[in-house]
């Protein structure tokens, strides 16, 4: 998995490539941990490029949510594909994330 | 068709697994949507593996992969390691109704194989776990 990030005033949006299965998450986590800091108001998760998820990255994306909701910003996850929904609509999660 | 691979139980070797699945996966025709959900709850499964069955320690896992000729569109996946007795599948199913503040992380993998697969038995024989799941499509 490659993770591509683009940082815009208060906006910074991650941009996965790849899957996001066990091995994968800790990546992604360290990234968001070291980039959701104060000042970040909108956080974006640009699944476009992302094809695989593992209950190990619904864990990782839910702990973004919590950060997020911390910091009192938001969270869209966007261009998420439709088999990657499906594991979205599964486990419930289609309902606690805002979707773009 | 019956295949096998067997690996040590590391993290290192899930790229190896899922290659092995998704190959067959690819071989027996199945589409590409059905092969990624397959394929995740056996990532589940062998994470399962790799965590608890030797108390952190590395140990034999056994993936096979069988295809009848006579039942096409149909895969049935064995996972097998000689680990301490585990079964997966009395995990308690997470709410998955919770706001995310509220929601645990626990569970959340079974609860996926449990919805993704047609079928999926638990086995403890000769000393082994051995996980046997079906999946048409």
């Amino acid at each position: 998995m490659e993770i591509k990030k683009i940082q815009n005033d208060s906006e910074l949006t991650i941009a996965i490539n790849g899957r996001l299965d066990t091995n994968a998450a800790p990546k992604l986590i360290a990234e968001m941990d070291e980039c959701l800091v104060e000042g970040v108001k909108a956080f974006v998760l640009d699944m476009a490029d992302c094809d695989y998820v593992a209950s190990s990255g619904l864990r990782a994306i839910l702990g973004a949510q919590k950060k997020m909701n911390s910091l009192q910003g938001t969270m869209v996850v966007k261009n998420v594909v439709s088999d990657v929904m499906e594991v979205f609509e599964m486990t419930g999660f289609a309902d606690i994330l805002n979707f773009e | 068709m019956n295949k096998e691979i067997n690996v040590r139980s590391t993290m290192d070797n899930l790229d190896t697994v899922l290659g092995f699945i998704e190959g067959n996966l690819e071989m027996a025709e199945c589409p590409m949507k059905i092969a990624m959900k397959i394929a995740v709850c056996v990532e589940e499964l062998y994470v399962n593996v790799v965590n608890y069955a030797y108390d952190g320690q590395e140990g034999a896992c056994r993936i096979e992969f069988r295809f009848e000729e006579n039942t096409p569109n149909k895969a049935v996946i064995t996972i097998v390691d000689q680990g301490k007795p585990f079964n997966p599948l009395e995990k308690e199913d997470p709410n998955t109704t919770l706001d995310a503040e509220e929601r645990d992380i626990g569970g959340l993998g079974i609860f996926m194989v449990k919805n993704i697969m047609d079928t999926i038995i638990y086995e403890r024989k000769e000393e082994k776990n051995i996980i046997i799941m079906e999946k048409s499509w």
